[in-house]
C-alpha cells in the first residue's frame, strides 16, 4: 500500500508558521515605515519590493500550471508519477492573482509614478514617447488586461486540475480513456495558447518593461518567461524532493530526478542565450535610447547584481548540474533549486528596481522578508492543496509510462 | 591481435534475454560482449558495465574549444591586428561569445564522435569479427568468452536452459584488421534456427 495522502508534518507547520508570522511583521513594518513615510524613495521601494516579488511568484507557480500543459500536450507519460505537485502549485495562481491585484491597485491609486511612469498623465502629455504608448500603457487597460489574464490563468488551471481529479476514481476503458486525453488536450492547448498571448509577449510588457517606460525590447517576454519557468520547475523539483524525503510519491525515482533536473539544466541555459541575445544586440547597435536599460546595471550602482545574476544563474547551475549524477542527487537538486529560484528572484530585482529607485535601492530587511514572506504563503497554500488530493493520479490512462519511466 | 574461443548464444527475446544476462553472470562465466539490434535500455546496467566517461571527455573538449576561440580571438584583435569597429574597446568579449560558443559545441561534438568511433573501433576499411549478422536484424546476441576453466558444453547447456534459440562456438579475432573478411567465413549464409 503506497501513501497517497499528504499530511503536513509538524515540523513543516513550525516552519510555515514561523517564515508566514516574520514576513507578515515585516509587511506591516514595512508598511508602516516605508508605505506610510514622506520619503518618496521610501515609498516607491515599499510598492517596487512587493510588485516584484508579487509578480515573480505570481509568474513562478504559474509557470506549473505551463509544465502539466505542455506535458499533457506532448502526450508525455513520464510527470505522472509527481503531476500532483506541479497541479498543487499552480492552485496558488489565484491567490497571488489577488494579492498581485492588490499591489497593482496600491501602485495605481498611490500614483506611484516613479514606478510606472506613465501614470502621471501631466508628464506624459509632454512626453511623445509616452504619450504614443498611452493607448495601451493606462490604468484601464492595465488593469483590464491584467484582471482577464489572471481570470483565465485561473479558470483553465482550475479546469486542468479537475480533470486530473477525474482519474481517482474510477478505472477507465480505452475508448474512456481516449476521450479523456482528448479532453484534457483540448484544455491543455487552450492554456498554452493564452499563455503565449500574456506570458509570451502582452503581461511582461505591461507589468514589467512599462516600468522603463521609454525602452523596449522585442525579447523581454520571452526572457521574463525563460526565467520564471526555470524557477517554477525548480519549485516543482524542491517539493519532489521533500515529498520524497517525507516517504510519498513511491513511484519518483532518479529516472523522474534526472528528467526535472534537466528542465533545470536547459532552461537555465535557455534563459542565459535570451538574456545574452537581449544585450549583444543593444550592446553592439549602442543606440542611446537602447543603451540606457544597461547603463545602470551594467556600469551604474546595480553592477554587483548584474554579475551575481549571470554567475547565479547561468554559472553555477551550468556547471553543478553538467554532470549525470548531479541531476540523479536529491540533494544537489534540492541545493540548485534554491540557488536557481533566488537566482532568478535577483534577476526580477533587477528588472524592477533601477527603473523604479535608481540609485536610491537597498537591499535589507523588508526586501528579504517579504521573499520570506512568500516563501511561507507558498509553503501555506501549496502543503494545503496536496492534502486536499491523493498524491497520485492512480487510473491515468499514461500512469504505467511514468512508472517504468527510463531516462 | 589474439584469438579466442566464445560460446555464443542467440536470443530472440528481450524479456528473456534479460534474466539470462543475469544468470550467465552469477554462474561466473564472462561475458565478452551483448550484441543487439537496437539500443536496449538498462542493459548496460545488468552486465555491470561501467559509466562511459564519453562525456568527461566531451568537456574537456568544449573547454578546449572555448579556451581556443578566446585566446586567439583576444590575441588577434588586441595584438596582432588591433582594428577599430564602431569605436568598441580591443577586447570586446560580448561580441566574441558566438564563435567561442560555436567553437565550445564544434569540438565537443566533433571530439565526441572521433573519440566514440575509436572506442567501438569504427573507421572505414577497419573489419571486425560478426558474431551472428542477425545481430543487426532481429536477434539478440550473448558472446561468451571462454577461459581454461570453462566446460564448453556446460556451458551450451546452461544457454539453452536460459532460453538461448541458437548456440554455436566460435574461435573468432577480438582485435580488429584492415583489409577483407576471412575467406572461410560464411558471412552471408543463411542461419539455421535450432
Amino acid at each position: 500500500m503506497i501513501k497517497q495522502q499528504f499530511e503536513m508534518p509538524a515540523g513543516y507547520r513550525k516552519w510555515t508558521y514561523a517564515l508566514l508570522g516574520i514576513g507578515a511583521l515585516v509587511l506591516v513594518l514595512g508598511f508602516i515605515f516605508l508605505g506610510m513615510s514622506k520619503d518618496e524613495h521610501a515609498q516607491t521601494r515599499f510598492w517596487a519590493v512587493l510588485l516584484q516579488n508579487s509578480l515573480f511568484f505570481l509568474l513562478i507557480v504559474n509557470a506549473s500550471m505551463f509544465f502539466v500543459c505542455i506535458t499533457t500536450l506532448a502526450m508525455g507519460g513520464w510527470q505522472l508519477a509527481f503531476r500532483r505537485v506541479p497541479e498543487a502549485i499552480s492552485s496558488l495562481v489565484p491567490v497571488f492573482s489577488v494579492l498581485a491585484l492588490v499591489v497593482f491597485l496600491g501602485i495605481i491609486l498611490g500614483h506611484q509614478h516613479h514606478i510606472y511612469h506613465w501614470l502621471d498623465k501631466e508628464h506624459v502629455e509632454h512626453d511623445p514617447v509616452l504619450k504614443g504608448k498611452s493607448a495601451i500603457l493606462n490604468p484601464v487597460v492595465f488593469l483590464g488586461w491584467s484582471i482577464i489574464t489572471m481570470l483565465v490563468w485561473s479558470l483553465v488551471g482550475r479546469k486542468m486540475r479537475q480533470l486530473s481529479r477525474q482519474t481517482d476514481e474510477t478505472s477507465m476503458t480505452l475508448e474512456e480513456a481516449k476521450a479523456y486525453t482528448w479532453t484534457n488536450t483540448i484544455w491543455a492547448a487552450v492554456f498554452i495558447v493564452f499563455f503565449a498571448l500574456t506570458v509570451g509577449s502582452t503581461i511582461p510588457w505591461i507589468w514589467l518593461m512599462s516600468i522603463d517606460a521609454h525602452w523596449f525590447s522585442t525579447m523581454y517576454s520571452w526572457y521574463t518567461f525563460a526565467s520564471t519557468f526555470v524557477a517554477g520547475m525548480s519549485l516543482v523539483a524542491l517539493f519532489v524532493v521533500y515529498l520524497k524525503n517525507q516517504g510519498y510519491l513511491e513511484y519518483v525515482n532518479q529516472e523522474h530526478m534526472h528528467d526535472l533536473g534537466k528542465f533545470m539544466f536547459a532552461f537555465s541555459i535557455f534563459w542565459t542565450y535570451l538574456w545574452y541575445s537581449q544585450f549583444m544586440l543593444i550592446w553592439y547597435a549602442n543606440i542611446p535610447e537602447e543603451t540606457i536599460y544597461f547603463k545602470p546595471r551594467m556600469q551604474g550602482p546595480y553592477r554587483a547584481v548584474f554579475f551575481l545574476n549571470l554567475i547565479g544563474n547561468f554559472v553555477l547551475p551550468f556547471l553543478l548540474l553538467l554532470r549525470r549524477g548531479s541531476k540523479r542527487n536529491y540533494t544537489t537538486m534540492a541545493f540548485l533549486a534554491v540557488l536557481i529560484i533566488v537566482g532568478h528572484w535577483l534577476d526580477f530585482y533587477q528588472m524592477v528596481m533601477p527603473g523604479a529607485l535608481g540609485a536610491h535601492y537597498s537591499v535589507g530587511w523588508f526586501e528579504f522578508g517579504i521573499l520570506v514572506l512568500y516563501a511561507g504563503l507558498i509553503m501555506y497554500f501549496v502543503g494545503r492543496a496536496l492534502e486536499k488530493s491523493p498524491l497520485l493520479a492512480k487510473h491515468h490512462p499514461f500512469l504505467k509510462e511514468s512508472i517504468i519511466h527510463h531516462t | 591481435m589474439s584469438v579466442k574461443k566464445f560460446v555464443v548464444g542467440c536470443f530472440d527475446d528481450e524479456k528473456v534475454l534479460f534474466p539470462a544476462v543475469s544468470k550467465v553472470r552469477k554462474a561466473g562465466y564472462k561475458i565478452h560482449d551483448v550484441y543487439t539490434p537496437f539500443p536496449v535500455h538498462g542493459l548496460d546496467h545488468a552486465m555491470g558495465l561501467r559509466e562511459t566517461s564519453l562525456h568527461t571527455a566531451g568537456f574537456i573538449y568544449g573547454l578546449t574549444g572555448t579556451t581556443t576561440a578566446v585566446t586567439f580571438m583576444s590575441w588577434v584583435f588586441t595584438k596582432d591586428w588591433p582594428v577599430n569597429i564602431g569605436g568598441k574597446p580591443h577586447f570586446a568579449l560580448p561580441a566574441w561569445i558566438p564563435i567561442t560558443f560555436e567553437l565550445t559545441v564544434l569540438m565537443a561534438a566533433v571530439g565526441m564522435v572521433l573519440t566514440f568511433c575509436y572506442i567501438c573501433q569504427l573507421a572505414p576499411f577497419i573489419k571486425k569479427h560478426h558474431f551472428h549478422l542477425r545481430a543487426t536484424d532481429d536477434l539478440f546476441v550473448m558472446v561468451i568468452e571462454c577461459t581454461d576453466k570453462t566446460n564448453e558444453e556446460d556451458l551450451k547447456n546452461f544457454l539453452a536452459g536460459a532460453g538461448a534459440k541458437e548456440i554455436n562456438v566460435q574461435v573468432a579475432e577480438t582485435d580488429w584488421w584492415i583489409g577483407r573478411y576471412d575467406k572461410e567465413q560464411q558471412l552471408y549464409k543463411q542461419p539455421s534456427v535450432a
